[in-house]
């Protein structure tokens, strides 16, 4: 097992020259974030959110305008990227083209002056662990885009560093191995026990590889939380927006007891729950993911069908409530009543699946 | 407000605790600094400062010589005409390769040989073999048409031979700007119903035309700078490089040749400043991408035809020229007897050849591996590294490029033959074999860094920050992964740079001293005299180590490079 440390961000700030217009602009503004040694966290968010920038400010290739960054306790602004314990797994793989797999590996052993059995030993456990035994003497455009990028893997974890950076590694490959390689990248950081920070712009991805995610917009922080939570209690429209599918309800929260309440939209009173945080009367945003909702003969709120599409494993609706397009997704549709263009009908859904947003 | 203050603080630290990279930095700055720099300033010193007052005495004691209004013309009607036909005749052989079905493989074999010329002839060769072909005894003149007082001397000598010297580079260029046009731009302005004169005129010229620009403006600074051919075939017709070579060797005059080398300095600097930051952003701007398929090339017989025809013709017209030099070197007496000898070798090796070709051998092949760690070094930081003076390093290395030869010489004179600011400091330099090096180097390394940067470019960033990231200071990433990357690059600039250094004249000839002999310097006195048999011997040995030089910088990228390698990953 290694030492993992956990990664500080103090209100960090970074500035950056828009080279079209001169002016200065904040890649990341004021990000404040700790990661907790031996997790997996994931940096998500849209392109030119500084999730990136973020990244790289941690391997030491940029430096914040604001702010301090800590590895484990100690401040590292001032350490330049070779003389930081991180080591970075690149989008492009990065590896070196005039090395063979073995070389590639054995580079940052080398640099850290271990002797040649050392080296050896250590490189093969480590392409062992990464499936990719027997390959060590094949030059890197001699392997798949998925075995190069298990090289990459083993290139940054045979130095046993502190902390793993990912910078969007799978987004260079087909679908389906993209998939796979998640799959093995966090069995791997489990059975290592390492910090890894991951940047992407892929949601699934995000979901299936993190203990926590940091969802990030125009260099702001905008939610940090598990999978779970990011998911079922976006903080604000964005994030609801960005992570998965959402409908959006205005309306106004009527009455309110405890954790329950009732809400009215176009004249309808909704019930909802988790309300704790909203006042009576107070406005808000009925959150709706389309696959919590289904159409029915009776239910909360009526409209009319605009869109009815059978997707195989569900059938995909629009429906018109008020001037709000709902969209409903209901799975496993075989045996259900399928509406039709044209139709009125209502959205159903139960109070537990409602999630309000203020105003 | 935050501002970029604190980033650029941290990002000096970082730099400050490599010391590899700062000492690279700082002896960058200090070498461009005293010999790029320096000199060209002492030059503009001295023709405006005199006797401890800034006056224009000196300009308008240049400017009132008649001698030096007609030289100013003289190079400017040269530049005009050399450009625009260079780039002419450039143009048809860049179409004609890219657009036209040449099915001959000789005709194929002959462009090659063509666009590979410049990179290997010495500067003055097409002047000797037209003087050899068309002069008073030359082979077509006297011996085949029986003219006896041919006169190839002046300004169409000079004409001719520039064009068929600098035209290979501007078909370099259009070549590969013809390469990005998109197909199916002209494909569907044919589409339409535009017929194929109307789509060269409409879509192809219109594209081209900064391309154009661009070639046109680096043959004029090629031109203006050129030395030797206006020394060799000009006669009579002075421009400025050889008039301000005049003024030193023969007036002693070197304010005023400083002053005159100003002039010419301002007139490549201000096309060089239109070139690089204007036309070269334009052409980038018109002709992005890559063509999206193959050609569909011209097989129409009525084009395809005369055009080849007319491209073969100057094609073996260059070769005819180069092959002139050695029968140049191995007949008796050029246009009176044409028996074969080896006299014109036997005279060259008696007097003092071996000692020419050991001194030039020497002085190149210490330049070279300089030269190319260098220019690899100034691309590395230019392209991969973030720090204040990086401007300055990658703006004065390419300035290089624009300064004439015969004023970079001027401006070694007056800046170090009595030392730095006439203080005797480094004076001991001057008359050295050292600051021919220097010379040497200056002179080769904007054509290393331009081939550098362009190799590295295409190296992906994460590469060598990958190397970094493991732990790899900044020397280490350039010796372990940078330059390996871009061995072919640096072997390529090794040899270019050994053999611009051993065939220069327009600089080494204003500071080379008796102790060294250099062979362009003999070939430039020989041929002077009308020697041309030993001038001829000369450069045929010259063309020989040059051909050969290529010959082992193809042979060790072929076996031993890498960037093939990882070209056909891609």
């Amino acid at each position: 097992m290694l030492e993992s440390k956990g990664i500080r961000l103090e209100h960090i700030t970074k500035i950056y020259q828009d080279p079209k217009t001169g002016k200065d602009f904040k890649a990341v503004d004021d990000a404040d974030l700790t990661i907790e040694p031996g997790s997996f966290v994931t940096l998500l968010g849209p392109s030119g959110c500084g999730k990136t920038t973020t990244l790289r400010m941690i391997a030491g290739f940029e430096s914040p305008d604001e702010g301090e960054i800590y590895l484990g306790s100690q401040p590292i602004n001032e350490l330049t990227p070779n003389k930081r314990d991180t080591a970075m797994v690149f989008q492009s793989y990065a590896l070196f083209p005039h090395y063979n797999v073995f070389d590639n590996v054995a580079y940052g052993l080398k640099l850290r002056k271990m002797d040649k059995e050392t080296i050896r030993k250590k490189v093969m456990d480590i392409l062992e662990l990464v499936e990719l035994g027997g390959m060590e003497a094949r030059m890197t455009n001699q392997l798949s885009g998925g075995q190069q990028q298990r090289v990459a893997l083993a290139r940054a974890l045979v130095v046993e560093p502190s902390v793993l950076l990912f910078d969007e590694p799978l987004s260079n490959l087909d679908a389906k191995l993209r998939v796979s390689m998640r799959t093995e990248i966090r069995n791997i950081q489990q059975r290592v026990g390492i910090t890894a920070v991951y940047v992407t712009h892929d949601q699934s991805e995000a979901m299936a590889l993190s203990d926590r995610i940091i969802i990030m917009n125009k260099g702001v922080v905008a939610q940090v939380g598990t999978p779970q939570e990011i998911y079922y209690r976006p903080k604000n429209a964005f994030v609801a927006n960005f992570i998965g599918e959402a409908n959006f309800l205005k309306g106004r929260l009527v009455s309110k007891e405890g954790n329950r309440g009732v809400m009215r939209i176009y004249d309808h009173k909704v019930d909802v729950e988790n309300v704790e945080e909203f006042a009576q009367d107070e406005s808000c945003t009925l959150v709706l993911r389309p696959e919590s909702a289904t159409l029915d003969a009776e239910g909360q709120l009526p409209g009319e069908v605009i869109m009815s599409c059978f997707m195989g494993s569900y059938q995909h609706y629009h429906v018109k409530v008020g001037d709000v397009v709902v969209q409903i997704t209901d799975f496993n549709p075989r045996y259900k009543r399928i509406f039709q263009v044209g139709e009125k009908a209502y959205v159903k859904f139960h109070a537990c699946d409602s999630h309000l947003l203020k105003e | 407000m935050a501002s970029k203050s604190k980033s650029a603080s941290l990002d000096r630290k970082k730099l400050l605790s490599d010391p590899v990279m700062v000492g690279m930095i700082v002896i960058l700055l200090v070498f461009l600094t005293l010999f790029i720099c320096y000199p060209l300033f002492v030059l503009l010193i001295d023709s405006v400062y005199t006797e401890g007052q800034v006056t224009l005495d000196v300009f308008k004691r240049v400017l009132s010589m008649q001698r030096f209004r007609t030289a100013f013309g003289n190079t400017v009607v040269l530049g005009l005409l050399t450009s625009v036909l260079s780039t002419l005749v450039g143009l048809l052989f860049a179409y004609v390769d890219v657009y036209v079905k040449v099915k001959s493989r000789v005709v194929g074999r002959l462009f090659n040989i063509v666009s590979l010329l410049p990179v290997v002839s010495p500067p003055f060769v097409l002047s000797l073999s037209t003087i050899m072909l068309f002069g008073r005894s030359g082979i077509i003149t006297r011996s085949l048409l029986h003219i006896y007082d041919s006169n190839v001397y002046g300004l169409k000598g000079i004409v001719v031979v520039q064009t068929l010297t600098f035209f290979p580079v501007c078909y370099m260029m259009l070549k590969g700007l013809l390469k990005n046009i998109d197909p199916s731009l002209e494909e569907a302005a044919r589409d339409i119903g535009a017929s194929r004169m109307k789509v060269f005129g409409t879509v192809t010229l219109p594209l081209l035309l900064p391309g154009l620009g661009n070639a046109f403006l680096v043959t004029f600074i090629e031109s203006v700078a050129d030395f030797a051919n206006p020394m060799l075939i000009g006669g009579d017709y002075d421009t400025l490089a050889t008039t301000i070579y005049l003024q030193v060797t023969g007036s002693y005059d070197s304010t005023g040749a400083a002053a005159m080398s100003v002039v010419l300095l301002s007139l490549t600097l201000i096309l060089f400043f239109i070139q690089k930051y204007y036309l070269e952003r334009k052409t980038a701007a018109t002709l992005t991408g890559k063509a999206s398929r193959a050609r569909m090339l011209i097989e129409d017989k009525s084009v395809t035809i005369p055009l080849t025809i007319i491209c073969s013709l100057v094609a073996v017209f260059v070769i005819v020229m180069y092959i002139m030099i050695p029968f140049g070197a191995l007949f008796k007496l050029w246009g009176r007897d044409y028996s074969l000898s080896w006299k014109w070798f036997e005279y060259l090796f008696k007097y003092s050849g071996f000692k020419a070709f050991k001194d030039s051998f020497i002085l190149s092949i210490i330049a070279a591996p300089i030269t190319a760690l260098l220019s690899m070094v100034i691309s590395y930081l230019v392209v991969k590294k973030k720090f204040k003076s990086k401007g300055f390093i990658e703006f004065v290395s390419m300035l290089a490029m624009a300064v004439p030869g015969t004023v970079l010489g001027i401006g070694y004179i007056r800046g170090y033959a009595n030392g730095i600011f006439h203080t005797g400091i480094m004076s001991g330099l001057y008359g050295t074999g050292l600051i021919l090096i220097i010379v040497f180097i200056i002179r080769s390394l904007p054509v290393g860094t331009r081939s550098g940067i362009s190799a590295l470019r295409q190296i992906d960033k994460s590469i060598e920050e990958s190397a970094y990231d493991l732990g790899a200071g900044s020397g280490k990433v350039f010796m372990t992964v940078t330059l390996p990357l871009i061995k072919d690059s640096f072997f390529s600039g090794l040899v270019t740079s050994f053999v611009r250094s051993i065939t220069a004249i327009s600089a080494i000839i204003l500071l080379v001293t008796p102790q060294f002999l250099l062979i362009t310097c003999q070939i430039n006195e020989f041929a002077e005299k009308g020697y041309y048999g030993v001038a001829c011997a000369y450069a045929t040995i010259l063309i020989l180590i040059v051909y050969f030089s290529v010959l082992l910088m193809n042979l060790f990228i072929r076996f031993f490079g890498t960037s093939r390698k990882i070209k056909e990953e891609n």
